[in-house]
């Protein structure tokens, strides 16, 4: 009797758990299921946007207009960024694959160059018919590739789901078929992705690439002449160790990387000091700040006052805000009354004792010159024209701005409102282009 | 002649003395900012009360919301113009302070504990503040927003009427010269009694009763209910009286505990977001780099952070927050789990100082942790440097 309950007691524990792990088995395979859709999904939107992106190539090819071509173009970097998203979702996150993006990227890049920003102004030059013809038959040569794959991956059932396994478990794919498709893939684009494109959508140069250039034949500073530089820059008593590290090849300029005790607050205060010329490129101090006790317009004083001890002279604060117990300034330098946009500092300042704990240096370093030429020829008045009428603009300055195109414009800048909204638009003050129109953020409501 | 008018200038002075004594007896300066200049980009009570004011006189019709943006000001700016006073640059110092505090009346009270319990209120001199305030909670719907903004239209259009009574405060008729002569800076007395209305008077909707209007909300608070009788709906602002309308004696007994503590955060306000990002994005950010980094320095983690903004500008990567780091394999924390962790005040003032522009990882668009880093490749980048133990690299 009592055998025969404990049986029928195994029985059910048995159907129960199997009858779980069943559930679980169905569960996961939902899932995994539901994962490799997505990525078959976004694979197979990619080739046909490529198809896509081929077509529409040459249809802009064929044609002869401005006013068709700008729509073409359009369409054509409408379907780049689609391509580029669908790229995203796939599971090829740490493996060599950038070509491709990096080929979609200049496509969207050209196209929205010549249909959106200045296509009135500069019509389509007979270089740019050349670039978009090689455009064109690489687009040929990846939707070629990534058919092959397809076909290789409806055929075979290949999955997704085991190629990112194999990825994931730092395994070198090779004997996987999508891996490997992409891969053929990449290496064909990286065979003529240096085609010369047009100026305009070639490769701006970087803050880092320029700070190298400015500073290159400076002189070169020892790890102890850094320490001096930091500590003359700090300008705090409190300092305590220093241990200095050098940068690696990676970074085109080389830096001394600086870690100094802060014995006052009991922390440490990071900070890379270029080796030429020894200029503080960036700095932090971590530390708490519990209480607000200074308003943001004497921090703001604080920080211009740290900057002019430091040789930041003819600085003016452009934009300040609070977050939490820190306040936080963008200053730009400041020429015959122009802003220099580029020329830009960041300083934090706690709110509580009012010192300096971050400072922001890559972009000054990089632009910073004293005897920039300007290019006024539009007055406030030729360039408010060019503002769209339903601005109600507000406030007006002269401003220099670095435009797409990496080049540093002259231009008017407008503060405006549209009902409730703020919009701050630059007008080249030689061409008249509208450079630049960004809404200006509004407070965030707490959501939560 | 000459006799009315030195008897004239005479009632002037008194009546100027007056005023002054009157304005600074008034329990007003112990509801009055702090001595802090307040200018853009500042948060805290100090803006909560010039956005109230503000908006008690007509000049800010956005949400009172503590954080100084633009719309906030753009109405300080038109405020200086119309009152004349000599510097019109958008920051608050003792002048403006003074004016507004001369002009406007701040219930301190109202506005604080419609901030704390979350709800949807505005703050117009001369309506009815049973009427302005939304339901419990009501803030934080972004979907209400276009009709709750309706609803501040309206009575934004209804202000100029009741509006009337505000710029002349104190007492009845004859003042109104030597009220606008004692205001400190003027040039033209009679500007701001005058131009400021023309400024919302668009169309003139007179009779509605403001109760009409929202019928809704009356019932909503049952708790109000017995107020509203007691009260001459029309004209609410017995301008002189010290205390304020009947609403308050009732609700003080649940207000005073919050009120201990109210002088700071808790209270559920907006904030400052950096240009480009949501605050939702500062909160993914958060989460990816507390579950990469959470036991690196707070230098390693600003590198993080900054290492997903290096990607959102390359070329071979994704262009947003969210696609940044949900791109498949390209974050561990993604791939197991740890980004849903609830990230702390740590990881967040990272992201916030990565997004300022501080870059401690040098531009770096990779980085590994070489005692884990199983993926071969990723030992082939140029290493820019090490910070705690994660490597950077481009």
């Amino acid at each position: 009797m009592a055998r025969n309950i404990i049986i029928a007691i195994l029985v059910v524990v048995v159907a129960g758990a199997g009858f779980w792990g069943y559930r679980e088995h169905e569960e996961k395979n939902a899932i995994l299921n539901h994962t490799e859709n997505t990525y078959q999904r976004a694979f197979h939107d990619l080739t046909y946007q490529v198809d896509l992106l081929h077509d529409e190539i040459g249809s802009t090819l064929a044609m002869n207009s401005t006013e068709k071509l700008s729509p073409s173009l359009a369409e054509v970097w409408r379907i780049t960024s689609q391509a580029q998203n669908d790229l995203g979702q796939l599971p090829l996150g740490l493996m060599p694959f950038s070509k491709t993006e990096e080929f979609l990227k200049k496509v969207g890049d050209f196209s929205y160059q010549h249909s959106i920003r200045n296509q009135e102004h500069e019509p389509l030059t007979d270089e740019n018919y050349d670039d978009l013809k090689t455009l064109y038959s690489q687009a040929a040569d990846i939707q070629n590739e990534l058919r092959s794959v397809q076909s290789l991956v409806l055929k075979d059932h290949l999955r997704w789901m085991d190629a990112e396994l194999a990825m994931s478990a730092g395994e070198e794919p090779l004997n996987n078929a999508i891996v490997n498709g992409f891969k053929i893939i990449d290496d064909k684009v990286s065979g003529f992705s240096e085609v010369n494109f047009d100026s305009e959508t070639e490769h701006v140069a970087g803050n880092d690439e320029k700070i190298y250039e400015r500073i290159k034949d400076e002189k070169t500073i020892t790890k102890q002449e850094a320490e001096e530089v930091a500590k003359t820059f700090l300008g705090r008593s409190a300092l305590g160790d220093v241990q200095v590290t050098e940068t690696g090849e990676g970074l085109d300029y080389e830096a001394y990387s600086l870690t100094i005790a802060d014995r006052k607050h009991n922390t440490n205060v990071t900070m890379d000091i270029t080796k030429n010329g020894g200029h503080p490129v960036w700095m932090l101090n971590e530390r708490d700040i519990d209480k607000d006790v200074l308003s943001l317009s004497e921090a703001a004083d604080n920080a211009k006052n740290f900057l002019e001890t430091n040789d930041f002279n003819d600085m003016q604060l452009v934009d300040s805000k609070q977050y939490d117990n820190v306040g936080v300034f963008q200053f730009v330098f400041v020429d015959d009354k122009i802003r220099i946009y580029p020329d830009e500092v960041v300083v934090e300042v706690a709110l509580d004792e009012g010192d300096i704990i971050a400072f922001e240096n890559f972009a000054y370093l990089a632009n910073h010159k004293d005897d920039r030429e300007f290019n006024l020829e539009l007055t406030k008045e030729d360039a408010e024209e060019k503002a769209n009428g339903n601005l109600d603009i507000k406030e007006h300055y002269v401003a220099v701005i670095e435009n797409q195109a990496g080049d540093e414009v002259t231009c008017h800048e407008f503060y405006g409102t549209i009902e409730n909204d703020t919009f701050r638009i630059f007008i080249n003050a030689e061409t008249g282009n509208e450079e630049q129109v960004e809404k200006l953020p509004n407070p965030e409501p707490v959501y939560h | 002649m000459k006799q009315n008018h030195t008897k004239l200038s005479v009632i002037q002075l008194i009546i100027v003395t007056l005023f002054c004594v009157v304005s600074l007896t008034i329990p007003q300066s112990a509801e009055a900012f702090s001595d802090q200049v307040v200018q853009r980009g500042a948060t805290g009570d100090d803006v909560v009360e010039l956005q109230a004011r503000m908006q008690y006189n007509g000049y800010y019709n956005g949400t009172i919301d503590g954080v100084f943006g633009w719309q906030t000001y753009w109405s300080v700016k038109e405020f200086q113009k119309q009152f004349g006073l000599e510097v019109v640059d958008g920051v608050v110092g003792d002048k403006t302070k003074a004016m507004l505090e001369r002009a406007t009346k701040y219930d301190k009270e109202f506005v604080l504990q419609n901030l704390r319990e979350g709800r949807k209120f505005t703050y117009y001199g001369g309506v009815d503040k049973n009427i302005q305030r939304g339901p419990k909670g009501s803030k934080g719907q972004p979907k209400k927003q276009p009709k709750d903004d309706g609803v501040e239209k309206q009575q934004e259009q209804k202000q100029p009427k009741e509006e009337a009574p505000a710029p002349k405060e104190e007492p009845p008729a004859e003042e109104q010269q030597p009220q606008a002569k004692e205001r400190p800076v003027k040039e033209e007395p009679e500007a701001p009694a005058e131009e400021s209305p023309p400024e919302q008077q668009e169309p003139a909707e007179e009779p509605t009763p403001e109760g009409a209007e929202e019928p809704e909300e009356a019932p909503e608070e049952p708790e109000e209910a017995p107020a509203e009788p007691e009260e001459t709906p029309e004209e609410p602002e017995a301008p002189e009286e010290p205390e304020e309308d009947p609403i308050e004696e009732i609700e003080t007994p649940e207000e005073e505990e919050p009120e201990a503590q109210d002088d700071d955060i808790n209270i559920e306000k907006a904030m400052n977001v950096p240009e480009g990002f949501s605050d939702n994005d500062i909160q993914l950010m958060a989460q990816a780099v507390y579950g990469e980094a959470r036991g690196e320095p707070y230098e390693g983690q600003v590198a993080v952070a900054a290492v997903i903004l290096n990607r959102i500008e390359s070329p071979i990567f994704p262009n947003t927050v969210s696609d940044v780091i949900f791109e498949p394999l390209a974050f561990t924390a993604v791939a197991d789990g740890q980004i849903w962790m609830e990230p702390n005040e740590r990881a967040r003032k990272a992201v916030m100082d990565a997004i300022n522009g501080q870059d401690p990882s040098g531009n770096a668009i990779y980085y590994f942790n070489p005692q884990t880093a199983t993926n071969k490749w990723i030992w082939s980048r140029p290493q820019i440097k090490q910070i705690g133990k994660h490597i950077f690299c481009e």
